[in-house]
């Protein structure tokens, strides 16, 4: 009697390009995305990763958000499993210009936060105009 | 699911949860990434037993420790989670994608045995929430020795 609405953990559409060796169900971590005047910022709800296991990469304008989640428990007698415990994965295109340089991540409270500065040249810029 | 295992929620969230159905059915999964996932359903709970306490664990992601209450009354455990919504620096921006709940939840499990109410513990790690509910002595097992004549 599983309640239809329950907030689940969807699957990734796809695992990382190359196979992982560990086998299990990956989950697509829900994201906010936020442009900001001068960075993006990307938060996903990884709720039980360890910063230590998380991997982000940025190549060629691709973001990719990989984290290695262990099982919290093994061999239990489950009365109600309406979630499962795995590994994130999520991909994304990003259009803008991004200085990947400058990309900062921080995992807190099971929410990783990444700041994507844009790059100089696509800054909003102000420009005085001087009285003639 | 392997057991059915009632839940008692208030008929306000049931009708919320009938019209959460109904809306899903007509107009495709909720939560694509447009809306905020505001009052998208209840969080999700593993419960597991062990032989002295019964265990139940949710993924709050985002929630701080005072923006959690669990309670334990007449057989059921509520929690309560209100996450906070976007902090002052998020406004005045474009949202990409929205997916994130925010707001409040609240869950209500009946327990199936009887449990210490004085001894419940819950801690936060990482955005999971872990609450261990001692079993009353009553609801224990017990070895019985058999006696030999």
């Amino acid at each position: 009697m599983e309640n239809q609405n329950t907030v689940t953990k969807p699957a990734a559409e796809q695992t990382a390009v190359a196979e992982r060796t560990r086998c299990g169900c990956c989950y697509r971590p829900s994201v906010d995305i936020v442009e900001q005047e001068d960075e993006l910022l990307v938060m996903a709800d990884m709720p039980g990763a360890q910063s230590d296991a998380i991997d982000v990469k940025f190549e060629d304008g691709t973001l990719e958000i990989y984290a290695a989640v262990a099982p919290r428990q093994e061999g239990e007698d489950y009365l109600l499993r309406e979630y499962g415990v795995g590994d994130y994965y999520r991909t994304f295109q990003v259009s803008e210009a991004v200085d990947a340089a400058k990309i900062s991540a921080q995992y807190a409270d099971g929410v990783l936060t990444l700041r994507l500065p844009k790059a100089e040249a696509i800054k909003p810029r102000k420009i005085a105009v001087s009285a003639g | 699911m392997a057991f059915g295992y009632p839940t008692t929620r208030h008929p306000f969230h049931q009708l919320r949860d009938e019209m959460d159905r109904l809306l899903t059915g007509f107009l495709g999964p909720a939560g694509d990434g447009l809306l905020p996932a505001v009052f998208r359903g209840h969080p999700a709970v593993n419960v597991w037993e062990k032989d002295d306490a019964l265990m139940v664990e949710m993924e709050v992601p985002g929630v701080k420790t005072d923006e959690v209450e669990v309670s334990v009354a007449k057989g059921e455990l509520s929690i309560r989670i209100n996450r906070a919504a976007e902090t002052e620096e998020e406004k005045h921006v474009t949202y990409h994608r929205r997916e994130r709940p925010i707001g409040s939840f609240s869950r209500v499990v009946r327990l199936p045995v009887e449990v210490d109410a004085d001894h419940v513990a819950a801690a936060l790690h990482d955005g999971v929430l872990t609450i261990t509910l001692p079993k009353a002595p009553s609801a224990k097992p017990r070895k019985i020795n058999v006696a030999g004549t």
